[in-house]
């Protein structure tokens, strides 16, 4: 019997036949997954020698915690870094491109890049994805002009302020800024005050938990604290639930040998390479 | 029985407002007219539906030494606008090689407000002074109009004092005149307004450049509070 074979020119443009199998899922109770967000706690301010940054250890699924130890605080430049809040793949890749644009750009003019041109880059690109990309920022460093700590939303606007808190659980962290913060701090004080400020979020925030994260940016270095504090310990067992050996008594015993019916002995034969 | 947060409504209720709506700049703004400048006026509050993201924003925006806007609607938008007029403008005053007439660049705002009306919040007022025409107040309102007012007011909080200014306005308010002018009408705004607050920021624009004052919350001309 006669095959035939039918050649398929593929077409150009979109392909839309997902679309009403999609409507008629989502109809059924079964709609498309959300991206993953991650509820948070981020806080950045200035203090006497710098900048510090903050963040707590817990990242969200839904209702489900996916990562009690996650890391939130992101590296932009030597004397920039980051602490990101909202979808964790998108707050992943942008710092990852700003990072390698902000080298670039080092690379390009041989000076240390300023806190400005990062927020600059991260606001355009933000904005021109219209709130598609789900990164908040708090942007933190020091550089030429001095130290900086700037709030940036997901669409693209940024404040630039003393101190800023985001995520989740930044009206918990914001309380505590407001109430505690003073200009020129000492490190001792400033650290104390982002650990209470954290530790407002994972303590009254559902979303946020786990530990404080601390980063730490002079004019000499940066330097990454984590944790800072393990805020919550995993609790010991205090009983053993393990029943002692022979707690079940044995009734009766039978052993049944595996009777060996035949033999087969297979040499294996050296392959030779294929170097064809 | 003890509520569990178990359904994703719940969380979606926790869900923080950021997330979700735009940040925006519900707003007091003003500029008005005088013999030899401009005086600009604007509130303090950024909001994210019922959080104030920012209690001391400055929302008086330089575009060049002789020219601000005052922003009000999508802080993300207006700020993205700024600072693309602002980039052509300095690109402009290069070429001119003197300084840009207020007109320009509220013929700049205007042609991308316009351009872009359907995907754009965004209501600015475009205030300055140049050799020219001296003091002079433009109005870009939501649709991407453009036109010159003697005074101007915008944002959400202007609804409320729209009696306040045609009452009150008089032709040919000396600085400071216009000065208490822009403050009462501010204040006013800001008293009736829940999305407008903090502190009044100032600006008087003359041939000398900009003056800048800061207005504190408590240092407010006050009114009638019962």
């Amino acid at each position: 019997m006669a095959s035939t074979k039918v050649v398929n020119i593929p077409k150009g443009g979109f392909s839309f036949e997902n679309c009403q199998r999609n409507n008629f899922m989502a109809k059924q109770g079964f709609p498309a997954p959300k991206a993953v967000k991650t509820g948070t706690t981020i806080a950045g301010f200035i203090f006497k020698d710098g900048v510090i940054l903050g963040a707590d250890t817990r990242a969200t699924e839904g209702n489900i915690v996916a990562d009690k130890n996650c890391f939130k605080l992101h590296y932009m430049a030597p004397n920039i870094y980051c602490a990101g809040a909202g979808t964790a793949a998108d707050l992943e890749m942008t710092t990852l491109q700003m990072s390698s644009q902000l080298e670039l750009h080092r690379l390009n003019t041989g000076r240390q890049v300023k806190v400005a041109t990062a927020t600059r880059l991260l606001k355009q690109m933000l904005f021109r994805y219209q709130g598609h990309i789900g990164a908040a920022l708090v942007l933190g460093g020091i550089d030429s002009s001095g130290p900086h700590v700037c709030c940036i939303y997901p669409h693209g606007s940024t404040d630039s302020l003393p101190f800023v808190a985001m995520g989740s659980g930044s009206l918990a962290a914001m309380a505590f800024l407001e109430s505690g913060w003073k200009p020129d701090m000492e490190l001792a004080e400033a650290k104390v005050l982002m650990r209470n400020a954290i530790c407002g979020g994972i303590f009254n925030d559902l979303m946020s938990g786990s530990h404080v994260d601390l980063c730490i940016i002079t004019r000499e270095k940066a330097e990454m604290i984590r944790p800072f504090e393990v805020a919550n310990v995993k609790g010991e067992r205090q009983g053993s639930y393990r029943y002692p050996l022979g707690c079940t008594a044995t009734l009766s015993t039978r052993v049944i040998p595996i009777e060996i019916e035949s033999t087969v002995v297979r040499p294996v034969a050296e392959e030779s390479m294929d170097t064809a | 029985m003890a509520c569990m947060m178990s359904n994703m409504s719940t969380l979606d209720a926790l869900s923080p407002d950021w997330l979700t709506s735009e940040h925006s700049t519900g707003t007091s703004i003003m500029a008005v007219e005088f013999d030899g400048g401009v005086v600009i006026g604007a509130d303090s509050r950024t909001s994210t539906g019922a959080y104030v993201a920012n209690r001391v924003t400055d929302k008086l925006t330089k575009i060049t030494n002789h020219i601000y806007c005052c922003r009000s609607g999508s802080a993300a938008d207006t700020q993205a606008i700024a600072d693309i007029v602002n980039y052509h403008l300095e690109f402009h005053e290069v070429q001119l090689g003197e300084a840009p007439l207020v007109k320009t660049a509220a013929s700049v705002f205007q042609e991308l407000c316009y351009n872009y009306r359907d995907q754009l919040t965004a209501g600015i007022i475009c205030a300055g002074w140049d050799r020219r025409h001296g003091g002079q107040v433009f109005n870009i309102p939501l649709g991407g109009m453009c036109v010159r007012q003697p005074f101007a007011i915008g944002g959400s909080g202007s609804t409320y004092v729209f009696g306040f200014v045609d009452s009150n306005f008089k032709q040919g308010m000396n600085q400071d005149e216009c000065v208490q002018f822009v403050l009462k009408t501010l204040a006013l705004a800001m008293s009736r307004d829940g999305s407008s607050g903090g502190v009044v920021r100032l600006g008087i624009i003359t041939e000398d450049g900009i003056e800048r004052r800061t207005v504190l919350g408590n240092e407010l001309p006050r009114f009638y509070e019962g």
